[in-house]
């Protein structure tokens, strides 16, 4: 499920799949959603009547094998366009089938009867019935215990769990889930390692997130977004403007007493309106959301994706994305005069019960430094350095302080001896409270240490200043090449902090972000969305939390995570599976992505057609104007070979661009304008250049068989 | 080097170096500065606004600028439809010129109205002084008209978002009393220094060498030539239009006549980048338009002074080169010249029968018609090359994997419906016109004089100069039947109004939405980039579509002259 499981372009299960669908689509009720292959539809019509018709000795129209050969492959054309779409849906379904698999057929615990029943099968008086998790209902409880697959979507109302998600994930770490508060999403399909929990469905059967994104890759809701609509435009407008020159070709030839056959005229149709792009269109937008897909974030729409191509500011919390985690540990400062030995068998105690990430990182540090080893069992703790013995305390005789709002710090008490940590102002109102001074030194380390984006914390001992440790954010290695490229792309980061301005403002200088935003309230993230927005800018962000859902529901591109609540996730157009915060530039990027392929083959479409009038139009008149023969420049074998080799062009280039309009093509965040140089020159001039090549090489082979 | 190649090469510059300051001071007109004129023309203004309760400044939507536009349109058109069929009895008729019929007064009106000036007869007996004075107030309205228009356009991109787009009239007034008539006044005093004829007396009497008396036609001549240029009209006083000697005299008529076409459509490329405040913007379409332009006039002029082989292979000198049509005192150089700037610009006013052009020099006048927007006719040349810049801003953007924005505004599916449209009225209406002509010969094809590939490029010129708006023609062609009247006349109307009413309505809907600001993301509109982005539009969408035809009319008449 992970990145590294790379689906091949082509497997053979999908091969067949694809290749059925490409004549299920032949139907003309689903053909008619794509006007422009809808029109080669209608031009393979005509052509088999009119092969039929030679068949029964028509004259004019050339032979019956020359037509029939038309008539093939326009009707390959028409079936390679088809497979397009087909094999782009087959790689998203199969994608989404693996997804939903893991969540069909399994057993659920569903609760019947709420706690009513006291003596019922349940510990605590459930009455449970195990029915089947297709079964489940929005709305209904459901109870799982170690070992059980959760059957639905939903979300914990009572208990806590360790679950494994690698089933949707890839991640083996277990995760903690819990009732309340921002983790208590769980998802179906992963599996619960240990306790017990007792979750309600949230969604309808059929309605989860996969179930909207599989219909979207299925087709049968999907639906044109905006902008494909506007190159769809784009598309029927040169389509109509080929139907114009054909049209009037007719009149024009007749003037010029030079007939044209149905076959010729229906070819040179076919040849000038972009197919290309016509035929790859629908596997363009769906392969989008199966890259997305890949990339483990389900879209509830293929527009999302697209909107994320166009995003201008992007919104970061700085934990997790930024910087590893939490803060570490770095350094320790004892105060002059106090040994770093005692300092450290203080940070020790101070630190011993503090389960926060900061305080384990405080005794490991401590223990680091001093090669010693604390071990703590139900009597008593003991430390010991170098295989010496610092301290060895009974746990009755110690009092531990818990971190309050009040205090602002923590500590022990252990018989006459008060060890305290806390924030320096904090601690600073404890020692002067006591008629002790808090040294200069310290304060100025203190500030030091904050504006270097570090968080100070002092150690007193009996009110008085012991030392300072030092907590530093990690900055997550390679983060800064990730922002130096979302800033050649255009896009503004922004940084979202719960630290104050000071250190937000270091972390956000030390990781190259272009803003931040410092001592952040929910609605702060909120306000700055709407800011940005009504100058008129894009913004996406990712959030978890139910306080984040309406920063969601307001951001262009709001990304949840999967591990966040049912409100995030509902708020949010996309959800990570992975509850991988940076996964917004990769989000970024493939909706780019999508939007440079369908403009590249657009424009690789239309200069096709250079090559493509020069090989028919002289095909055309050759014969009535042998003067024309000067603009035969490919200096093709014969009208026959030259229209024949068009058509054959036409046709397998669609094929060829199948992995391209797949695998979209490559962005690189070289500025606009580069890219458009570049593009302009691989597709423009590649476009108006290739097939002048390939329809020679074509007809050199054609002229063999004939 | 070849004084005639010097000529043109003097002609460009002069002209390229007074574009930049004339832009600036339309930029100024329109901007609502105070300029020298002012004082002069500010309280005829107030009164003719006071008397018709116009308030010039009250601010209009883009649907009211194209109401006010349109339905003064149709005043013209019922006032011209009385004066051309009346001017008979009418008084200034000292020739006695008999009134037109009911079809060739619509369409003179409609060929007059919009900018286009076909003539479907001749100005020494087919009308009045008094017709020709209103035919000359007609050159003269419609060019404000689509300046007024390339206006709002204008206006539309300079603020950030709007829907008040400055007021018509005011617009209409000024680019009349601002710019188009003291540009002419410079203009018809050189003229008349240079012996053009200024008077209301009827023909003079005249001995020729040859001893025969002839009667000469005269007239307004001079008043009416320079805004027949400066308005990119090009309809001639005389018959012969700029190659008639009373109309363009000398060598340096011939130029300033050239100048005084070329100038405004050149200075309103500047203007934009003026008023807009994005010079560089400018220059990149005038560097799209400049290469396109010299693309079509360089053979044209090479073609024009090489001659003809045919004529060659009898064994007549051909040193002046292709002469066949043309006037001495102006020579092949200039002629083909002119062929290419009367064509992109919208003039179609000639001084040498294109009809007698090289074959693949009526293919570029062709060219230059149906691109129709290297430099344009004055104001709606700016405005075809939006449409081109729309669909180009659309298709790079994709290229870039952004939503396509013009100047800060998405371009999005309605803008892309109504530009696709405007871009397929143009191959529509030459295409299916033509079509028509060709597919019933008793109306149509008739009237061609060389039947084959020649008489196939006459009724594609044609209905090309009739869509584009421009009035040259290839005069073989006896187009003066109510079937050429009427059906040129259709394909004028909507050849004029849809390019109009099109980049206006797109650039209103796009002033309404809201401003993004330019990031390091945007691409970038203002570079050669997307100068070759322009230029590759045009020539996908403009000559694609007319290879076909093409290649049948004047390519099959080159590849039969060898």
């Amino acid at each position: 499920m992970s990145k590294s499981n790379h689906t091949s372009l082509f497997q053979p299960a999908l091969l067949k799949e694809a290749f059925k669908q490409s004549f299920v689509k032949l139907n003309p009720r689903l053909m008619f959603r794509n006007p422009i292959m809808f029109t080669v539809w209608i031009g393979t019509l005509v052509m088999f009547f009119v092969s039929l018709w030679t068949l029964f000795g028509a004259t004019g129209q050339g032979s019956f094998g020359y037509n029939f050969t038309v008539f093939l492959i326009l009707f390959v054309t028409v079936l390679f366009a088809n497979f397009a779409e087909a094999i782009a849906e087959a790689r998203g379904k199969a994608q989404a089938d693996s997804l939903r698999k893991t969540r069909e057929e399994t057993p659920a615990k569903l609760i019947v009867d709420n706690g009513k029943s006291k003596s019922g099968n349940g510990e605590k008086g459930y009455q449970i019935s195990v029915i089947n998790s297709s079964l489940l209902k929005k709305g209904d409880l459901f109870l799982c215990e170690a070992g059980d697959i959760i059957p639905s979507d939903g979300e914990i109302i009572e208990g806590l769990a360790t679950i494994d998600e690698s089933a949707i994930t890839g991640e083996s770490a277990p995760v903690i889930r819990e009732a309340g508060g921002d983790k208590s999403s769980v998802t179906g399909g992963t599996k619960v390692l240990s306790d017990r929990i007792k979750v309600i469905v949230t969604t309808q059967p059929g309605e989860s997130f996969l179930d909207k994104m599989i219909a979207l890759v299925e087709g049968a809701s999907r639906q044109k977004t905006p902008n494909e609509i506007a190159l769809t435009i784009l598309l029927a407008g040169f389509t109509l403007v080929f139907i114009i020159v054909c049209v009037t070709l007719k009149p024009f030839a007749d003037y010029s007493n030079a007939p044209i056959t149905i076959a010729a005229f229906i070819s040179l149709f076919i040849c000038l309106i972009p197919t290309t792009i016509g035929g790859l269109l629908s596997a363009i937008g769906i392969a989008g959301m199966d890259r997305a897909l890949r990339a483990n974030v389900i879209t509830k729409s293929g527009k999302a994706v697209e909107t994320a191509g166009d995003i201008d500011v992007l919104l970061l919390d700085k934990t997790g994305t930024i910087t590893i985690g939490n803060r570490k540990a770095t350094n320790f400062y004892p105060v002059r005069g106090v040994e770093e030995k005692h300092f450290i068998k203080l940070v020790l105690l101070s630190s011993m019960a503090d389960e926060t990430p900061e305080g384990k990182s405080i005794i490991e540090l401590a223990t680091h430094i001093d090669n010693g080893k604390l071990t703590i069992d139900n009597e008593k703790v003991n430390y010991a350095s170098n295989g010496r013995s610092i301290f060895d305390y009974p746990l009755s005789a110690i009092t531990f302080k818990k971190f309050t709002a009040e205090t602002r710090s923590s500590g022990i008490d252990y018989e006459n001896t008060k060890i305290r940590k806390g924030a320096s102002d904090a601690i600073r109102n404890l020692v002067e409270k006591a008629g002790n001074i808090f040294p200069e030194e310290i304060a100025e380390k203190v500030k030091a240490i904050s504006s270097n984006g570090g968080t100070p914390l002092v150690v007193s001992e009996n009110e008085t200043v012991m030392g300072v440790i030092e907590l530093q954010d990690i900055i997550k290695p390679g983060i800064q090449a990730r922002f130096e490229r979302l800033r050649k792309m255009g896009i503004k980061t922004v940084m979202v902090t719960g630290d104050n301005p000071l250190t937000a403002k270091f972390i956000a200088e030390k990781a190259g972000v272009d803003d931040f935003i410092a001592e952040a309230k929910p609605e702060d993230k909120m306000n700055y969305i709407r800011k940005e927005q009504s100058d008129g800018r894009l913004v996406a962000m990712m959030g978890d939390g139910t306080n984040d859902a309406p920063a969601l529901a307001q951001a262009d591109v709001g990304v949840a995570m999967n591990s966040g609540t049912q409100a995030a996730k509902e708020a949010g157009n996309m959800v990570d599976l992975d509850n991988d915060p940076t996964k917004l530039i990769e989000v970024v990027e493939i909706g780019k992505q999508l939007l440079m392929t369908r403009g590249t083959l657009t424009t690789f479409s239309i200069a096709n057609d250079v090559a493509k009038y020069f090989a028919i139009i002289p095909a055309l008149f050759i014969t009535a104007i042998p003067a024309l023969q000067g603009l035969n420049i490919m200096n093709l074998h014969s009208p026959e070979t030259a229209i024949l080799s068009a058509i054959i062009f036409n046709a397998i280039i669609i094929p060829l661009l199948i992995p391209l309009a797949l695998n979209g093509v490559a962005y690189k965040p070289i500025g606009a304008s580069a890219l458009l140089r570049r593009n302009l020159l691989i597709y423009g001039l590649g476009g108006v250049i290739i097939p002048f090549i390939g329809i020679k090489l074509i007809d050199m082979l054609v002229t063999i068989f004939i | 080097m070849n004084t005639e190649v010097l000529g043109i090469i003097a002609m460009f510059g002069v002209t390229f170096l007074l574009a930049i300051p004339l832009g600036k001071y339309i930029a100024k007109v329109y901007g609502g500065e105070r300029t020298i004129l002012d004082p002069l023309f500010n309280p005829i203004e107030r009164g003719f606004y006071k008397l018709s309760g116009i308030n010039p400044k009250s601010e209009m939507t883009w649907q009211e600028h194209l109401y006010a536009l349109l339905t003064i349109n149709l005043l013209w058109f019922l006032v011209s439809m009385l004066i051309l069929t009346n001017m008979g009895w009418l008084p200034l008729n000292p020739d006695g010129n008999p009134s037109q019929s009911a079809d060739l007064a619509f369409n003179t009106t409609i060929s007059f109205l919009v900018n286009c000036n076909l003539q479907h007869y001749s100005g020494e007996t087919g009308i009045s002084y008094l017709g020709q004075l209103w035919l000359m107030f007609l050159q003269f309205v419609t060019a404000g008209i689509g300046m007024a228009a390339a206006a709002i356009v204008f206006k539309a991109f300079r603020e950030k978002t709007t829907t008040q787009l400055g007021n018509f009239y005011d617009f209409f007034l000024k680019s009349c009393t601002r710019i188009l008539l003291p540009t002419s006044l410079i203009i018809a005093v050189i003229l008349v220094f240079e012996g053009m004829p200024m008077t209301f007396e009827g023909k003079d009497t005249m001995i020729n060498l040859q001893g025969d008396t002839v009667q000469v036609s005269r007239g307004p001549v001079a008043a009416f030539v320079p805004i027949k240029h400066v308005g990119t009209n090009g309809g001639g006083f005389f018959g012969a239009n700029g190659a008639h000697p009373l109309e363009n005299p000398t060598y340096l008529t011939n130029m300033v006549e050239m100048f005084g076409q070329f100038i405004i459509p050149m200075a309103m490329i500047f203007a934009f980048g003026y008023f807009i405040r994005r010079r560089k913007f400018s220059w990149m379409i005038f560097g799209v338009m400049t290469i396109g332009f010299w693309l079509l006039a360089l053979p044209n002029i090479i073609m024009e002074m090489n001659g003809n082989p045919v004529i060659e292979k009898i064994g007549i000198d051909n040193a002046l080169g292709a002469m066949e049509g043309k006037e001495v005192r102006i020579g092949a150089a200039a002629s083909g010249f002119w062929s290419i700037v009367t064509t992109v610009i919208s003039t179609g006013s000639i001084n040498s029968m294109h009809d007698s052009s090289m074959p693949l020099s009526i293919m570029n006048e062709l060219i230059a018609m149906m691109v129709n927007a290297f430099y344009g006719g004055v104001g709606v040349g700016i405005l075809n090359i939006f449409i081109f810049i729309i669909l180009a801003v659309f298709i790079s953007g994709l290229m870039v994997g952004r939503t396509p924005e013009f100047m800060g505004k998405k371009i999005e599916a309605r803008e892309m419906k109504i530009a696709m449209i405007i871009a397929l009225a143009h191959p529509f209406l030459i295409l299916v016109g033509t079509a028509i002509a060709a597919a019933f010969p008793s109306v149509g094809s008739s009237a061609i004089s060389n039947p084959g590939y020649h008489g196939f490029s006459q009724m594609l010129y044609e209905y090309t100069s009739s869509a584009a708006n421009n009035g040259s023609g290839l005069e073989g062609l006896g187009d003066n039947t109510i079937f050429w009247n009427i059906s040129t006349g259709i394909v004028l109307l909507l050849g004029r109004f849809l390019p109009i009413i099109g980049p206006v309505a797109i650039a209103g809907l796009l002033a309404q939405k809201k401003f993004i600001p330019e990031g390091a993301g945007t691409l970038k509109v203002d570079n050669a980039t997307f100068g070759v982005m322009i230029f590759a539009v045009i020539a996908i969408v403009a000559a694609l579509s007319f290879f076909p035809a093409l290649a049948l009319g004047p390519i099959a008449e080159y590849f039969s002259l060898f």
